[in-house]
């Protein structure tokens, strides 16, 4: 339609997404200017440079080529439990990074379960800090985003290709080279891309399962620089490294990506007349029982482990239980005021340059972020100090790019089928913001609240490098007791952390969807 | 008196021209080929579309410049009539107060509005839980306490069926006869056109015609139009 106006103000989204270029852009020209540059690179950072490229491509290759078969054969199978399980493969998202390390450690590591059965065969246990350790849980977390993607491919097959390909007797590899390799090689590419990316900025991996000269991210030096060395100008040499990695990596991954991974009726069942043989069936069933295991093994660990820690938790794990739910709540409410005016704006269709702001987060990670505020907060304030509204706040632009991508759509459909008749009634701006706007995205604004505060009431990054001994979030808190080897307590902090994170997601999630209309 | 005064509205390579007078109080049916830019004039009378040249006035007035709320035109589309997370009663209020509460006059005005479509108990309802028939009573409900002075029709009951559509037809026809309304709607059926509308005018080839008499129109159509009703 060649519109006229719309009723929408687009000036608060504009203005957030200065704020947020600001923000970004302002800490990146930070560490640019405070980088020394003439330094160099010593031999340390070429080998984290060397880590983090060879680990993010082993953690998506292994991740891509076992999510494969194990999207096949959700495709093609049909059980009780599968949208349990579907359901579940969303739920690493949202994981906090370190209670899943725990849960790892208390499987795959030197004193669990399978160290265990293989000593009971006489052979030495796992070695899980290092490179193995590190790519472990980077399959761990993007398995199931890599199985998310291809079930996607997998589902947008019409299912008249299935029909025909039946009728035509095509069965095994010529079904195979008929309809599923054409469909791979339009969507292993973009899940590849996707997850390289994300491993890239890995930190909270890195801190727990790497280390050490011949295991260290970049993400993870920039954090050594700031705290065992306080070297700010090497600490701003790697940002600048980093950025331009995650930067290339962010924007190849959009390139080559289509699908969001939230994508809903991923559990729509589509009838398949092929894999019917003993062989197939048994070895589609292998694949979803190893993969659940491998997911729901180091979950119910934690669990286990944790109720019994639960009841003697020092205090100290409910003050960083506290703070952590206060940073969360703020890093949510920072998130809305910003991304609810940007989607606004971005449904016009006029604003590009407010999308493009919206994933600029995708391009910085956290400790860039905060290594570049730290620079400019110092000579004014001691960073310490602000340590918790910073998290905060970098919590809430690290949600931004995936926050747009929920509430857009729904704004800009909102806007597309509501807009003329508003313009008709003559409805103000603010009206059809709070009384139209707000009330038909309300499920789209719990989800994507429910994301943040689970995604801040679980992140250890940016505290890390702010917070001193005085104060920690729940994540930190519970860092700190692993390194002190007080595993009981870390079990039962970590079941807490779990459940206020979870919990937090399930209360916006369901706070939004309550009583909603279609 | 609405006059559209040698308007051209361009959208990409389409083009309609009009200069044609509608006199109030009139109902008139907008009939002609689909695609030949029946929505498009309604829109652009609507004020949702730019015109390239000329103007459009309502009793002299030019409403050229207007923005949609503001002109004495109210408009019923295909669908989104209504907004699905308020009540009836909440949608015919949006008709007297897009942006605030509403009085108890004006709550008085709204319930009356919905007595008059035969709606008086149903005020409570959202749009989900009425069928099809009373979501557009309401729509027609939040018509009347607009009280604009034109109505625009594009096809707002195309998804009900035969016996309904006619009975809204026959509604709106009595309310706008009631409030001295004029009435423009795009109509497929020439049957809806005979029923409601004494006058018809025609968009056909880029051009939208002068209203003729219905009858008239109808039983010795132009060679663009007898293609199209076959």
């Amino acid at each position: 339609m060649a519109g006229r106006a719309q009723p929408v103000n687009p000036w608060p989204g504009i203005s957030a997404a200065a704020l947020v270029a600001a923000l970004i852009l302002g800490t990146l020209a930070a560490v640019a200017l405070r980088a020394e540059a003439t330094r160099g690179f010593g031999p340390a950072d070429w080998s984290a440079l060397r880590f983090t490229l060879s680990q993010a491509a082993l953690s998506a290759g292994l991740s891509v080529a076992l999510a494969i078969p194990v999207a096949r054969a959700l495709a093609r199978r049909r059980f009780t439990g599968r949208r349990l399980l579907i359901a579940l493969l969303g739920a690493p998202f949202i994981l906090p990074v370190i209670v899943a390390i725990l849960g790892l450690l208390q499987v795959f590591g030197r004193a669990g379960w399978v160290s265990d059965l293989l000593g009971l065969i006489g052979l030495p246990p796992v070695q899980i800090y290092g490179l193995h350790g590190v790519v472990l849980a980077h399959v761990f977390f993007n398995l199931p985003l890599a199985t998310r993607l291809i079930l996607q491919g997998w589902q947008e097959v019409p299912s008249e290709r299935f029909r025909l390909a039946a009728q035509l007797r095509c069965e095994g590899f010529a079904l195979f080279h008929l309809i599923e390799a054409p469909m791979l090689k339009r969507v292993v590419p973009g899940a590849l891309a996707v997850i390289f990316a994300i491993c890239l900025t890995s930190f909270a991996v890195a801190l727990t399962l790497g280390g050490g000269p011949r295991a260290t991210t970049i993400e993870l030096a920039i954090y050594q620089a700031f705290t065992y060395d306080f070297d700010l100008g090497r600490a701003a040499l790697l940002s600048g490294l980093q950025l331009v990695l995650t930067a290339t990596a962010a924007f190849v991954a959009l390139r080559l990506s289509r699908g969001d991974g939230f994508g809903s009726g991923l559990d729509r069942a589509i009838r398949r007349w092929d894999g019917t043989g003993r062989a197939a069936r048994l070895g589609d069933g292998c694949w979803i029982v190893l993969a659940g295991a491998f997911l729901m093994l180091p979950l119910a660990s934690v669990m286990i482990s944790g109720l019994g820690g639960l009841m003697h938790l020092p205090i100290q794990v409910f003050q960083a239980a506290l703070v952590s739910i206060v940073v969360a709540a703020a890093s949510t409410a920072l998130l809305l005021a910003l991304a609810l005016p940007m989607a606004t704006a971005i449904a016009t269709g006029r604003y590009g340059i407010v999308e493009i702001t919206g994933i600029l987060g995708l391009a910085a990670s956290p400790l860039v972020i905060g290594t570049g505020l730290f620079i400019l907060i110092r000579p004014m304030v001691d960073p310490t100090a602000l340590a918790l509204p910073v998290t905060a706040t970098v919590n809430a632009v690290m949600a931004l790019p995936f926050a747009l991508r929920i509430l857009v759509p729904a704004a800009r459909q909102s806007v597309g089928r509501y807009g003329r008749l508003a313009l008709s009634l003559d409805m103000g701006e603010r009206a059809f913001f709070t009384r139209i706007l707000l009330p038909r995205m309300r499920p789209q604004i719990g989800f994507a609240a429910g994301l943040t505060a689970a995604l801040s009431m679980g992140d250890l990054g940016v505290i890390a490098l702010f917070a001193d001994a005085e104060i920690a979030t729940l994540p930190l808190q519970l860092y700190r007791l692993m390194g002190a080897y007080q595993m009981q307590a870390a079990a039962g902090a970590a079941l807490l952390l779990l459940i206020l994170s979870m919990g937090a997601f399930w209360m916006f999630d369901r706070g939004g969807r309550w009583h909603a209309e279609a | 008196m609405l006059k559209l005064e040698d308007i051209i509205i361009a959208t990409g390579d389409f083009t309609l021209a009009a200069d044609l007078t509608v006199a109030p109080g009139s109902s008139v049916a907008v009939i002609g080929p689909s695609g030949a830019g029946k929505s498009t004039l309604l829109e652009a009378i609507a004020g949702f579309r730019d015109l390239r040249r000329g103007h459009i006035l309502w009793q002299g007035q030019d409403l050229t410049d207007l923005p949609p709320g503001k002109r004495p035109v109210a408009m019923l589309f295909q669908d989104g009539n209504l907004f699905p997370h308020l009540t009836a009663t909440q949608n015919v209020g949006l008709g007297l107060r897009p942006n605030g509460r509403l009085t108890p006059s004006e709550h008085e005005q709204v319930q009356s509005a919905l007595s008059r479509v035969g709606l008086a108990d149903k005020g409570a309802r959202k749009p989900a839980e009425l069928s099809g028939g009373q979501q557009s009573r309401v729509a027609l409900a939040r018509v009347l306490v607009q009280q604009r002075a034109c109505l625009l029709l594009d096809e707002p009951f195309a998804a009900l069926g035969p016996a309904l559509k006619a009975e809204m037809l026959d509604l709106v026809a009595e309310l706008v006869s009631e409030t001295g309304t004029t009435l423009l709607m795009v109509s497929h059926e020439p049957e809806d056109a005979r029923r409601i509308a004494a006058q018809a005018l025609l968009v056909a080839d880029g051009v939208a015609h002068a209203p003729m008499a219905t009858a008239e129109l109808l039983d010795n159509p132009p060679p663009a139009l007898r293609d199209y009703l076959g």
